[in-house]
């Protein structure tokens, strides 16, 4: 009697093991649909935006309003329709390396110490002191740029305060804990016999780090310098708010300056819709565009190269 | 035959738990010295008591000596580097830097202080030749050594602590990971090596500890239940537990 119903059940499970129930083939396609359709939105998205900036950058240039030389040149006078745009792109340029320069070697020493020195209370004071710094709204950078930095520098080093050396300090603050976070996971992805057998051989713990783990992990290093660089270039209420806005070439330390993002965003709402100077600023917004896409090429071909030495 | 490494009374406690219990030992200069038994029985923390590494790990207390030639390691004046320099270790894992497979060869005499690029072609060449992997290499010594084999990465990690001038050889379960044939070629090096250098061996594999070794110490719970030659520990234990392990009763 059990052994016949034993019988039935397994003769009914095997049944259905045949064929999938049809349930379960309309999940499997519900579920199919969805994420297609989510991925073909995104990708929709992102390029009728890179459409749109760019047909909206080069019409500036096609449609002939403004020569090519005049936006590369660096006289900047938009009522005498002069929209020479060379200084927003070197001072965007060198104020995120500049800050980038300023934390690199922040952000890689302090990961360093947490992976390495003092991993139990390195982790765990600076890894939550990291995340806050991640956390603090841009404006907020910008504010504190405004009422310490810029008289700080005002009252100790001279000049008006605002300017290209207050953007710096700003951004260099604000890209440190990318810098440190992603050279944190760098370095700890370095597999610890490594640096046993390292130590085996007699070397001290500076040895290890100077000689092996950074060279082993500088694709990754580098890649999140470039990172915070990326996010330095694109910044722009917090620079806005230190670095002064005046079309100046960005080579004085002290004297104001402006940079793309800056530029945009103070005279985007002030201009004419199709006058050649809201053109001009489509045409910064797609130079960011393809720096940004610089950046991202940069930084891929960097783990790309990261990916074929461990 | 005389003494390399004179173990004493040796004590060895991961914070409260005691991992090595009143271990005495006497390893003989320019011999193979194997250490068996099941897993977690101190065999591995004993060998890295040797170089120190233990002291890498928190909470690690130790009473006892251990000497070599005759001089107390866990002394006051012991300079690590130098004691590390002097007793080489292979890991279970080969443990390949992620560099060239010269500059994994050079790091190590780097380190030292020895720069001089005319001298580190010649170490390359002969702890490579010496390691019997020179021929299989010498024509890319300049690409990455995670290109090599298993095999090829244990023989290239044993080359490199051969750089340094040890000399006593710890090696941590060094076949473990590799398969036969491989492991033949490193037995064969074990054995090649043991006229210059004085080696320890920590192993699961009875057959590798009858094959490479001269002297084999069995450890259970952290002491040292049977030391005596390999031979006759494996043909005639005085101890009934040797025996239970051996004949593979348990473990």
């Amino acid at each position: 009697m059990e052994a016949k119903e034993n019988r039935e059940r397994t003769d009914s499970l095997s049944e259905s093991l045949k064929k999938p129930l049809p349930k379960i083939l309309r999940a499997e396609r519900r579920g199919r649909v969805l994420t297609y359709v989510s991925s073909w939105v995104l990708i929709l998205i992102l390029f009728s935006l890179i459409m749109f900036i760019t047909s909206k950058g080069s019409s500036t240039f096609l449609d002939g309003e403004v020569q090519l030389a005049n936006f590369f040149s660096t006289t900047w006078n938009p009522g005498e329709y002069q929209f020479g745009a060379l200084s927003f792109i070197l001072g965007s340029l060198i104020v995120s390396v500049c800050a980038a320069l300023v934390s690199a070697p922040l952000g890689i020493g302090a990961a360093i110490f947490m992976t390495e020195i003092a991993p139990n209370w390195g982790r765990k004071i600076l890894q939550p002191a990291t995340e806050i710094l991640v956390g603090i709204p841009s404006v907020v950078y910008g504010f504190i740029g405004l009422s310490v930095i810029v008289p700080f520098i005002r009252e100790n080093v001279g000049g008006l305060g605002f300017g290209l050396l207050a953007g710096i300090i700003v951004l260099s603050i604000m890209i440190l804990p990318t810098i440190v976070s992603v050279s944190v996971d760098t370095l700890q992805a370095v597999p610890n016999h490594i640096r046993q057998g390292s130590i085996a051989l007699g070397a001290t713990r500076w040895q290890t780090i100077s000689r092996l783990l950074i060279r082993t992990s500088l694709p990754g290093l580098m890649t999140g310098v470039v990172l915070g660089m990326a996010r330095a270039f694109g910044e722009a209420l917090a620079v806005q708010m230190v670095i002064g806005n005046a079309p100046n070439l960005p080579f004085q330390l002290l004297e104001p300056m402006s940079t793309l993002t800056s530029v945009i965003t103070l005279n985007m709402g002030n201009t004419v819709q199709g006058s050649a100077y809201q053109d001009v600023l489509w045409s910064m917004a797609l130079v960011l565009l393809l720096m940004t896409l610089l950046f991202i090429v940069l930084i891929r071909w960097m783990t790309k190269r990261s990916d074929l030495s461990s | 035959m005389s003494e390399k490494i004179v173990v004493r009374d040796f004590n060895l406690y991961y914070g409260e738990k005691q991992a090595l219990i009143d271990n005495n030992l006497i390893i003989e200069r320019n011999k193979v010295t194997a250490l068996i038994g099941p897993s977690g029985c101190g065999k591995s923390t004993f060998l890295r008591s040797i170089n120190r590494m233990n002291d890498l790990i928190p909470g690690v207390r130790t009473s006892g000596t251990i000497e070599i030639d005759g001089q107390n390691i866990y002394g006051e004046e012991q300079d690590l580097v130098l004691l590390r320099k002097n007793v080489g270790m292979v890991f279970q894992q080969p443990n390949p830097f992620p560099l060239s497979i010269y500059d994994n060869i050079a790091y190590g005499p780097r380190i030292h202080g020895f720069n001089d690029k005319k001298k580190l072609d010649e170490i390359v060449e002969t702890t490579l030749k010496q390691a019997n992997l020179w021929e299989e290499v010498k024509d890319r010594l300049h690409t990455s050594a995670l290109g090599l084999s298993g095999g090829q990465q244990q023989r290239l990690v044993i080359a490199r602590v051969l750089a340094v001038q040890p000399d006593v050889i710890l090696m941590d379960e060094p076949a473990s990971a590799l398969d036969p044939i491989a492991t033949e070629r490193l037995e064969e090096l074990i054995d090649y090596l043991k006229k210059s250098y004085t080696i320890v061996i920590v192993t699961h594999n009875m057959q590798q500890a009858a094959r490479v070794s001269d002297m084999t110490a069995f450890y259970l719970n952290g002491e040292i239940i049977e030391y005596t030659e390999t031979n006759l520990l494996f043909t005639n234990p005085s101890d009934q537990r040797t025996e239970d392990y051996i004949s593979g009763r348990f473990g």
